[in-house]
This record gives C-alpha cells, structure tokens and sequence, in this order.
C-alpha cells in the first residue's frame, strides 16, 4: 500500500506543499516565481484549484503540451471523417498526428472517407519565398479530381501559413465557388498560436462557426424529419470508439442522436447540429465554444455530461433527461437499471483487487477531472491531478465536483516537476500520455495512456466502464512489477516501489 | 448488451455487437448524407485503374501519406546520441510534443527534448528571450552535460540566428562561457528527417572540432588508429549499434560511434529513470578528429557531415544501410583495408552461415516481386538484398529521394538480371504506391507501419522493415546490419511468405492439400 493512504490529509497536505517547495528549488529564480501559480495542494471548499493556467510554458523546460495545430487539426477537425484536411505546410505536422488519435470511424478509406491519411502541401523552401497560395489552390484542384466523393476541404495552417502572410481564407472562397458552393474552410490553428492546444480547439471551432453554419442558409429544412428528441454530442473524439459506446446509452433511453462530434462525423452532422433540441458536451474544454455560440444564436441549451464509470454516468443520464419528458426521464432510468447488472459484476470483480490504490494523473482537456468518478467507483483515489491545457473554468469544476481535501494540483507540469511528485508521493498508479508512459514504467510505476486508452477502449459508458476496470486492473497487478529489481540487488530503496 | 464482466469485450469486438452495427446503419442512413454506395464502389474500382494512376501521377502539388517526416526529428535523434545531451528545439513547443512522441512510439522508450516555446510574441519580436530563459532552465533543471540546439519552421521563417542568440545567452549568463551549445539550422521545409540529422551531427563536430563557435580554438588534427563511424538516421539504431560494435571488437579495431543513440532509445526497468544513457562522449567527439577515417552507414543521412569531415583530412567512406552478403562484406574489407587489420575467421563463419541460410531458403523468394519504400539508404540496401536472393524489386520509392539516389538505384537494378524490370520513384509517395500496387502488383511490400493501409487497399502482404514502426513491438532490438542482421531480415522475409502460404492453403477439403507441415 502506498504511502498516501497511511497519512491523514494535514500530513499528506503538507508534504505536498513540502514536495513544491522542492521542486521549485532546482529552477532559477524567475521561473521559480513563475512556475510557483501553477502547483498547489486543493483546500476543500475552495472555488478552485487555486492554481493559475492557460499561460505560456517556460522556455527550456520539458512541457508536455502541444499546439494550435494539434488542438484544430488533430483534435476537432481531423475526425471529421468525409472531409479532406490538408495539414498546410511542412510536412512534419501531418506525419506526427497521422492516425495517432485513433479516432474510430465507418468508411471506405481513400475513397469517401479519409480520416487516416495524410494530407499535405509539404513546403518547401520556394513556397516560403514566394507564398503557398498557388499551391494551395492546384491542391485542392487535384483534391476534386483524385478525391471525388470528398464532401469537404479544410486548411489546417502550420507555422509557415501565418508568418509569410497567405490569404487562406480567399484560397478557399475562390475555390468554394468554383466548386458550386462545396464547403472549403481555412482555419488558422499555427501552431505559435496561444501557449496550447488550448487555442487551437476554439480556433477550430469559431471556423465551424464562420464557415460551416453560417453557410445554411436561416430557412433551410434539414434533411430529416426533427423529432422532440433530437440531442447532439458534442466533444467525443471516438477514441477506441468512446462516442459509440456512449450514443448508444442515449439512444437507448430515447434521445435521437442526429450528430457527433467530431468522432466517427460528418460534414452533415455538423450542419445539422443548429437544429438540435440539447447538445450534450463531453470534452468541456474543447467545445464549450460552440455550444455557447449555438445556445446564443440558435437557442439551443446545452448540458456538461461525464460518461466515466457508473456513479457519473447515472448522474449524467438523469441530468440529461431532465431536459425532456417523462418519456425520457423514464429511459435514463431504465437504461440505468439495466446495466446496473453488469456494474455489480465489474465492481465485485475488480474491485477487490483495486481498492485502496491511488493514482496521479496528467491528462489534457477533461479527463484530469471526469475520470476521478470512474476510479472512485473501483475504490481508487485520485492523490494528484493536472492539466496540460486546462483554464480556470476547469480547475472550478475540479475544485466543485471532484478532487478531495489536500490533492496535489500541478497546471501544465513539467517533465522534472511530475517525475519528482511521482517519486515521492508514490502512487499506484500514473495516468498521462505517451511522452510520460515510458519515463514512470522505468521507475517501476504502472502506468495507463490516458489520451488514447493505451490502444484499448472504449472507456466511455457503460460498455467502456468494464474495459476501463479490466485495465486499470492488468497495469496495477500486472506481474511484471515485482521483476523490475533483479533478486540479488540490495533491498530496493522505498521511494522506488509502486506497489506491495 | 454483449458486454460482460466475465470476458470484457473491447473494441475489437464489441462494435461488431447487432446492437451496436444497427446503430451504426442508422447513423449513417439518417445522418451523414452517405455517398450512393454503387458509387463509392464504381470510385473505389476507378482507384485501381491505369486512368487514375495517370492522373495521380499527375499530381504537382498535393502530397498524400508521405514517406518522410521533418528535419528537427533527425536533429533531436542525432543529438541524443551524444552523452548527458538534451536536445534543445527553438521554435514553437508543439512540435517537440510531436518528436516525442514519435520517438517514443516507434522505440516504446522515453524520448528527452525541450523547446524554447515560442509564441505570438516570439513570431513578432523574434525569439532571443525564449532562448536566454530557455538554456537557463534547461541547464538548471536537467544537468546536461551539453546542450545541442536546433530550430523549427517557425524560427527559421522568421530568421532567428542561433550563433549569435546563443552567444547572447551566454553573455547573458543562461550557461557558462565554456558550456557546450552546438547549434545546427533545421528549417522543416527543407529536406526532411534525414537531412536534420546529417545537419545537426554536423553541427555538433564543428562546434567540437572548429573552435566552439569562437570561444576556443581549433582542434588541430593528430591521425591517429582509430575509426569513427556514424549510423545515420536509424530506427534499427539498438540492435545495429551493438552489431556494429560487436564486429569492430571482433576485428580488434580502436572505434567511435558518433551519435551513439543505442542506450538512451533500449533503458532497462529497474526502478530508475534515466534521461541520459550511454551516448557518444563530448571528449570521443572533439577527439574524433584525431581519427583515420570515419564510416557511414547511410549515405544520405551524412551528405554535409562526410564533406565536412573529410575536409578536415580524414578519409570517409559512405555506405548505403547494407544488408545482406555482398554489402556486409563491402563494409567488413573496407574496415580491414582501413584498419589493416585481419578479418577474423568468426566473421567468415557468421557470412557463411548467412550464405548457408540463403541457400536453404532462397528458394522461397526467387523470382517474387516486392515493392520497397522508406528512407533512400534504406530502399538500397533493402533493394541490393533482394536481388541477392534472386527477387525482383519491382517498385522502390523514396519521397525524400532525389535524382541522384534514383539514378543509384537504377545501377543497382542494372547489376543483376533481376533487376531488369524494376522502377525507382523518387519524390513520390504512398498514394502513388497504391496506384502501382493496383497497376503493377507484387508479392509483398516492404516498409514501415504506415503501409498497413497499402496492405488492407491492395491485398499486398506488408513486411514490415523502417521507420516508423508502431504496430510491432520490439523490432529496433534486432540489428539490420552485418551477416547477423542480414539473418534477421531474411527470417522477417521468410516468415510473412510462410504466413501467406498457410493463409492460402489453410481451408480444409479444398485448398489444404498444400497445407504443409515441411517447407
């Protein structure tokens, strides 16, 4: 049993501010100051985190977070699954995020579906000089005549794009036009945007806003008929196949869901999306903005929902029903009831093997937060929690609804910070991404990819809660860790063990 | 529902549930406005078409599901060779996200690499700040014993000048006047991952070699018996790296590896972390110019470094990612012409034990077509092998392979009577490929990860050798290179050719009487 659980929270309170106060030691004094509003130990009853966020990294330092690029293209738009987006500029950015989301989708790949490949205007020296405008235009040019049954184009800028002035956006309208009103939309997601990827989701949808909805014309009839029941979801990437196993919940209890974003989606989805009676939002962080903008314009309400682990996912159903009828609400319950089955039998069967263990997380947009109710269900407690890109809307929510008295909270750690927390609060179990899965397993502490479900899932509903505890379940109790130090070395120093 | 807690289903076989594929029909039906199926399948046998490989050849501008990655990632794998390095990205943070986990992906290692995080202040003032603070913090936080700086697009678009923001930041007290910082400019609109690598390997010698950048002064060279020899942009770089050394013990000769990345991408788990290991040492790099002569492994991965070297008076051979007899045995009589020393009989046993393994197994391979692609040395080598074995390297296609490395592969088709009807596509990528897989099948594709679409589209059975490697566990640990390496990748052959004739032949009372038992 790891050491969290033998203190009580005045003791655990302040070895944490104690760990702080040591890791800020190692920087110099400026970045001391700067990396000090970003690491904090939660006082229950706050508002927040009490931690500052959704600022600049500090130069020089290992941060795990990414870009304006990876937010736009490789978060909301890249799995949109009809559309062709053309990663715009060098070649590298479209390499590194292709297919790496693993954002599952239906479709004849190559053909009229093309989420896994990558396209791109591969700059070279002569389009910086002389600006990627041209190319841009013969790409799409070749895009109609190579991709016929594409529904759609967007621009994903990198770096070069915003530097050297292009004029995207008339690219795009030039060709729209040409191509009888064909939905071509420019986002301008360079990656030196923002301080995260945090930008880049907002970007990406401010250019749904611009160049999708704004299309349609106010009058047009959508090409179903509407029903009272019409939901969309909003923020579910589909990583694994999360956004199925959570539509299907919905559609269980009544709801009809006639779009997903941006998992498994399509351009008609999205431009069906306004005439929708609730848009139910997973990812908070990467689509509050269109929601608001929907609730705004089209009067459209919209309701934050968490579909990790049971306790949430009850909760998260009847907050749902709630804005429907009896009809409805009568659904969420039966869908709860019958799947409260299949809970009991994971819980009996994993629970016993997972009480008591503790993980530290560092995750990006929502999970820091959402997951901690999944892990709570399996008797799990969640001792440190942070994100890479979180603001302080997030850390409210967190504070509100579900961190406990004393968590360590560290905004946009870096590599040495988290290496050092981890060493020294000793949790069962860490929860990040691929950058920090290798670093923690080395030390002899399982570890779980908590961006792409560690190439498993779904995580999300109930179907995704048994993957959830089964895996949690085979990184803790996996064998292995009891072979990490060989026999006939000395007794392995305390800090180093993950696990009795 | 067709979960249950008992065998928990994951996604692999969840989805293909009767609730789960009705769900799926209706959402398509009602919702995505899906493409008449009759015509996705009049596109999709289009694709296939002659007609379309024209126009896909056509194509001037667009680029689909490229064979190459970005100049920094070759700098940040070059640079991690060196011992206590950390690499240092100066330009936007995102992409050393991206390198990382690349990195990390294809060698299920960590991967060390810091950025200067540059914002929208930075493309306006330039990024000298991001540079001062960043060594600063770099230098303080994860004790390297060098730092070696590279840039991003963004940084080279707006014209940021290593060489003198470094000095500034020393000036500046970010390091000591005497740090090591080489530096290496790494536009990612130039070239691609294998340049960088060249360009940052590079760099790190001359800042060793030819005085620092002005802070000391130049090293004067003083031959000497040793050989220095340099890999190249490798995902093979564990198992290669210790082969490499494991023959140049065996032949008694005095080495260095530059850019030794072997240890720090193959860290044991035993409850420590370790950021840095193994790596060439800064004393073996500045002393390297003392050396006889320096190897490459990869020609194309050391186009600027090998003129830089031998203009500083050694000789410099160059090789093209050698595999199999002929190759192997180019690279063994060049180090013992170099060296003078004697070609051990246990290497004459390894080769022919390869010899002895091709003989036994060739037979299997003679005559089957494969298409080839990956980084330009690699194609070679893996092109020379084949024709070793009697096989046809009907397509091989480099998208960062130029003119000149066209026209080297055509002389290896040329050398062999099996080369007659094979292509080399320079500056092509892989949708290119799937139209001359449709046009022109082979037997098997040669490549790395990203060829399993290829594999799925054209029915093309994808061996799976290069970089990156996502999909397979644990391949980096075997070397490529040398009589050994050669035994590997003709077993990684042979086995998808055994697969395939077991997948054929396995469907009992009709095609299982050639489900053998003795092949």
């Amino acid at each position: 049993m790891s050491l969290a659980k033998t203190q009580s929270v005045a003791e655990i309170k302040a070895r944490n501010k104690e760990l702080i106060e040591e890791v800020l030691k190692v920087y110099p004094e400026k970045t001391a100051k700067r990396r000090a509003k970003h690491l904090n130990v939660h006082e229950a009853g706050k508002s927040d985190c009490g931690v500052k966020s959704n600022l600049k990294s500090v130069p020089g330092v290992m941060t795990i977070r990414g870009c304006a690029y990876a937010g736009s293209k490789g978060v909301v738009w890249g799995p949109i699954k009809d559309m062709i987006h053309i990663s715009h500029g060098p070649v590298g950015c479209g390499q590194y995020s292709w297919a790496a989301r693993r954002n599952y989708y239906i479709g004849t790949t190559g053909i009229d579906t093309f989420v896994t490949m990558q396209f791109t205007s591969d700059f070279q020296e002569k389009d910086i000089v002389f600006g990627g405008d041209k190319k841009l235009a013969k790409i799409m040019d070749e895009i109609q005549e190579l991709f016929p049954l594409n529904n759609g184009i967007t621009v994903q800028s990198e770096c070069p794009i915003g530097l050297i002035g292009d004029d995207i956006e008339a690219v795009s309208k030039q060709k729209s036009k040409e191509y009888e009103g064909k939905t071509i939309v420019p986002v301008r997601c360079e990656g030196f945007r923002g301080v995260s990827q945090s930008l880049g989701h907002h970007i990406a949808n401010d250019a749904i806003r611009d160049w999708v909805f704004d299309k349609i014309p106010a009058d047009a009839a959508p090409r179903f008929e509407p029903s009272p029941y019409d939901v969309a979801i909003i923020g579910d990437y589909n990583i694994g196949g999360d956004a199925w196993s959570s539509r299907i919940l919905l559609e269980e209890m009544g709801l009809r869901v006639i779009a997903q974003w941006s998992g498994d989606g399509s351009l008609a989805e999205l431009e069906a999306t306004p005439k929708a009676k609730l848009n139910v939002l997973h990812c908070y962080r990467s689509m509050n903005y269109i929601s608001r903008h929907m609730e705004e314009k089209y009067g459209i309400p919209w309701c934050e929902y968490n579909f990790f682990g049971p306790s949430k996912i009850a909760e998260s159903l009847r907050k749902i029903a709630s804005f429907f009828d009896d009809k409805i609400k009568e659904g969420a319950e039966r869908v709860i009831a019958k799947y409260q089955p299949l809970m009991d039998a994971v819980i009996a069967k994993y629970r016993p093997r997972l009480e008591g263990k503790t993980v530290m997380l560092f995750v990006g947009g929502l999970r820091p937060r959402h997951v901690i109710g999944a892990y709570e269900d399996l008797g799990m407690e969640v001792v440190g929690t942070g994100y890479e890109f979180g603001h302080n809307d997030d850390y409210q929510r967190t504070a509100q609804h579900y961190v406990k008295d004393g968590t360590l909270i560290y905004d946009d750690v870096t590599g040495y910070e988290f290496e050092k927390f981890v060493e020294k609060v000793q949790p069962d179990l860490v929860g990040s991404g691929i950058k920090e899965k290798y670093v923690f397993q080395k030390m002899g502490v399982p570890f779980r990819q908590m961006h792409s479900w560690d190439y498993s899932g779904p995580y999300h509903g109930y179907d995704g809660f048994a993957i959830f505890a089964r895996d949690m379940d085979m990184a803790i109790n996996s064998p292995i860790w009891n072979k990490a130090k060989a026999p006939w070395k000395a007794a392995p120093k305390a800090t180093l063990i993950a696990a009795e | 529902m067709t979960q249950n807690a008992e065998h928990v289903l994951d996604h692999f076989e969840l989805f293909r549930g009767p609730e789960y594929q009705q769900m799926l029909a209706n959402k398509k039906k009602m919702f995505e406005n899906p493409r008449d199926p009759a015509e996705v399948e009049r596109i999709r046998e289009w694709a296939k078409t002659p007609e379309y490989r024209e126009k896909n050849f056509a194509r001037e501008a667009l680029t689909v599901n490229p064979a190459k990655a970005c100049q920094p990632l070759g700098a940040v794998f070059a640079a991690v060779g060196f011992e206590g390095t950390i690499p240092f990205v100066h330009g936007s943070q995102g992409c050393v996200a991206y390198y990382r986990s690349h990195l990390s992906r294809h060698f299920k290692e960590p991967s060390s690499c810091v950025s200067s995080s540059m914002t929208e202040d930075a493309a306006v003032f330039g990024g000298l700040n991001n540079m001062i603070d960043g060594l600063a913090n770099t230098h303080a936080m994860y004790k390297p014993k060098m730092i070696a700086v590279s840039t991003t697009c963004m940084a080279e678009v707006i014209g940021d000048d290593l060489n003198a923001f470094i000095k500034t930041a020393k000036e500046k007290g970010s390091v000591p006047e005497e740090y090591d910082v080489p530096f290496a400019h790494t536009p990612a609109f130039v070239g691609s991952h294998v340049t960088g690598y060249d360009n940052a390997l590079k760099g790190i010698l001359e800042h060793f070699w030819d005085g620092k950048a002005g802070t000391a002064p130049k090293l004067e060279r003083q031959p000497s018996e040793k050989i220095n020899f340099i890999g190249g942009f490798d995902g093979y770089t564990v198992g290669n790296t210790r082969e490499i050394k494991r023959i140049f013990e065996l032949m008694g000769i005095d080495y260095t590896i530059l850019a030794d990345n072997s240890d720090v991408f193959d860290t044991p788990t035993d409850g420590e972390f370790r950021m840095y290991d193994g790596g060439t040492t800064l004393e073996d790099a500045a002393n390297a110019i003392h050396a006889k002569a320096t190897i490459s492994m990869q020609q194309y991965s050391t186009e600027k470094t090998l003129p830089f070297v031998a203009n500083h008076g050694q000789e410099v051979v160059a090789f093209n990612h050698p595999v199999g007899v002929s190759a192997t045995d180019d690279f063994i009589m060049a180090l013992s012409r170099i060296s003078g020393k004697e070609i051990p009989e246990a290497l004459s046993v390894e080769r022919g034990r390869l010899v002895d393994a091709m003989a036994d197994s060739s037979a299997h391979i003679h005559g089957k077509k494969f298409a080839i692609y990956g980084d330009p040395d690699l194609c070679l080598g893996l092109a020379a092998f084949l024709l070793e074995l009697g096989a046809e390297p009907t397509h091989v296609l480099a998208t960062n392979g130029n003119k000149a490395w066209a026209e080297q592969v055509q002389a290896v088709f040329d050398s062999s009577p099996f080369g007659q009807n094979c292509h080399v596509y320079p500056g092509k990528d892989l949708w290119h490929m799937r139209s001359l897989l449709f046009t022109e099948p082979v037997d098997f594709l040669i490549g790395n990860t990203y060829g399993k679409y290829l594999e799925r589209d054209t029915g093309t059975p994808l061996i799976r050798i290069g970089f990156p490697i996502f999909d397979r566990h644990h391949h980096h640990r075997y070397p490529v290179w040398g009589y050994q390496g050669g035994m590997n990748v003709l077993v990684r052959i042979l086995d998808k050719i055994f697969d395939e004739i077991d997948r054929n032949t396995n469907v009992p009372a009709k095609t299982d009487f050639s489900f053998d038992i003795i092949r």
